[in-house]
């Protein structure tokens, strides 16, 4: 039987999906290369005390941060302020304007959600090391600095190097431009940020995308992602078929 | 005690700023300041500009109209394409950034230390920060340029002898550009050295706003734009 990892529905893709989950959120923080689609589908089932890896922990709605002019943001507030996330790891979780705070400002201020803070090298980093069979690493990033507070150094060469470990998910949620059946996946411009990399580190990747297409319709000079790191594949509607027209 | 003369604008700062760019060089600039820096860029001067977003040689800022999602700068800002780009990964991103392929990035600062600390992240009245790349640009990039206004509208001094806010990186910042002077760091512990003024004012009336020791330039000159 021909391999196809197409899931009919976004409600379907997340499904399994469980109290406690531990989910990386794809995309840089703008509307470029996140999973709008499969947020809401989580937000919709309405598990609860997850955590989030992701750049942000959702700053798109106070400042725009990477939105066109004139569409309602949706990233991870969606899932904040539904009360769904215990715990979130990012390297920019807050807003960039003090004075317009984002929904998980105001949680963390409440004392309802925990965040580790991550430079966005070693995120990247670490996410990379769970996908490739490393369980922890050396970087002189934050060396010297209090998000190296508690762990381990090494000096190499007379310069210090800071230990951090591997970051993995139950579940990475990530968004492509193009799949095809099998589960290649390609992606457009600067939408590819923390993708490609948390799609290896994940158990499970459910791939949002605008267009699934037959093996082959992905010119395998131009896989950016391949499709053994990729378990579900679940396609926008167009907006023209009652789809969200969504970036 | 009253400033001698005017302080410069903020675009006046990524003047200075860029008239340290090389062509050729590869350059990461933060957001802010440092992002006013690529309209400044002096004639004959090729850069190459790398972006935490993913991206390698960019166009300008992209008009009202015709921005993509798909092609952003770190403060999330559209641009336009240009032929000769390339994109890539986060992973990718911040292996050029730490592996030393960056030849120059350009930050802003909340503290500048005698030995070159920097405090760019995290701002104490407000609790939590952001860390976004600015810890893995301050070790990786082969020079850290600040660019800063010298003091905040409150007054008080951001160029110091040991920083008080959390640290971004230690002994990594190589110059320091701002409103009123623009302030070597000496390699090894030596200290800052003053070796331009804004005009209408001198070492004097710099040293009074600076909480830092500076010493002097023999070289001493009015800061030069063009």
């Amino acid at each position: 039987m021909p391999i196809d990892k197409t899931v009919n529905s976004f409600d379907e893709a997340v499904s399994d999906i469980s109290d406690g989950s531990v989910v990386m959120i794809g995309g840089f923080g703008g509307a470029g290369g996140m999973p709008h689609l499969l947020m809401l589908a989580l937000r919709d089932l309405g598990v609860r005390n997850l955590t989030i890896i992701g750049n942000t922990a959702g700053i798109a709605a106070p400042t725009g941060f990477g939105w066109p002019d004139g569409v309602e943001p949706i990233d991870h507030a969606v899932l904040i302020e539904n009360g769904q996330i215990a715990k979130v790891i990012a390297s920019f979780p807050v807003s960039g304007s003090v004075s317009r705070p984002n929904a998980f400002e105001k949680a963390f201020r409440a004392g309802e959600i925990e965040l580790e803070l991550v430079p966005q090298g070693t995120l990247a980093e670490r996410m990379r090391a769970a996908g490739a069979g490393i369980p922890a690493f050396y970087t002189p990033t934050a060396a010297g600095t209090v998000l190296a507070e508690g762990k381990e150094t090494r000096e190499f060469d007379g310069r210090e190097y800071v230990l951090e470990h591997a970051l993995y998910a139950d579940y990475a949620l990530v968004r492509a431009k193009t799949a095809d059946t099998l589960g290649n996946l390609a992606y457009a411009g600067t939408s590819r940020t923390f993708n490609p990399t948390m799609a290896a580190a994940g158990r499970v990747t459910i791939v949002e995308v605008d267009e699934i297409v037959a093996p082959g319709g992905i010119d395998p000079e131009r896989v950016d992602t391949p499709s053994i790191y990729v378990q579900r594949i679940v396609a926008r509607p167009p907006a023209s078929e009652g789809g969200v027209a969504l970036p | 005690m009253t400033d001698p003369a005017p302080r410069l604008g903020r675009e006046v700062i990524a003047m200075r700023v860029a008239r340290e760019f090389g062509d050729g060089e590869v350059v990461n600039l933060g957001i802010g300041i440092p992002t006013l820096c690529s309209d400044f860029v002096p004639p004959g001067v090729q850069l190459i500009y790398q972006s935490e977003s993913g991206l390698l040689n960019c166009g300008p800022l992209a008009g009202e109209d015709d921005g993509q999602v798909d092609l952003i700068n770190a403060g999330g800002q559209f641009l336009s394409p240009i032929p000769g780009m390339a994109f890539f990964d986060s992973a990718e991103a911040f292996a050029m950034i730490r592996g030393g392929h960056i030849d120059v990035t350009v930050l802003g600062a909340l503290q500048v230390s005698a030995t070159g600390d920097l405090a760019n992240w995290f701002l104490p009245a407000r609790g939590v920060g952001n860390v976004g790349g600015a810890m893995d640009l301050a070790v990786g990039a082969k020079r850290v340029i600040v660019a800063m206004e010298h003091n905040p509208r409150t007054g008080e001094p951001k160029i110091v002898p040991e920083c008080t806010y959390p640290l971004t990186g230690r002994g990594c910042v190589g110059l320091i550009v701002t409103d009123i002077a623009v302030i070597e760091v000496l390699p090894d512990g030596g200290g800052l050295r003053l070796i331009e003024h804004a005009p209408g004012w001198d070492a004097t009336s710099i040293q009074a706003v600076t909480e830092a020791a500076l010493t002097v330039s023999d070289d001493l000159t009015e800061m030069t734009l063009a």
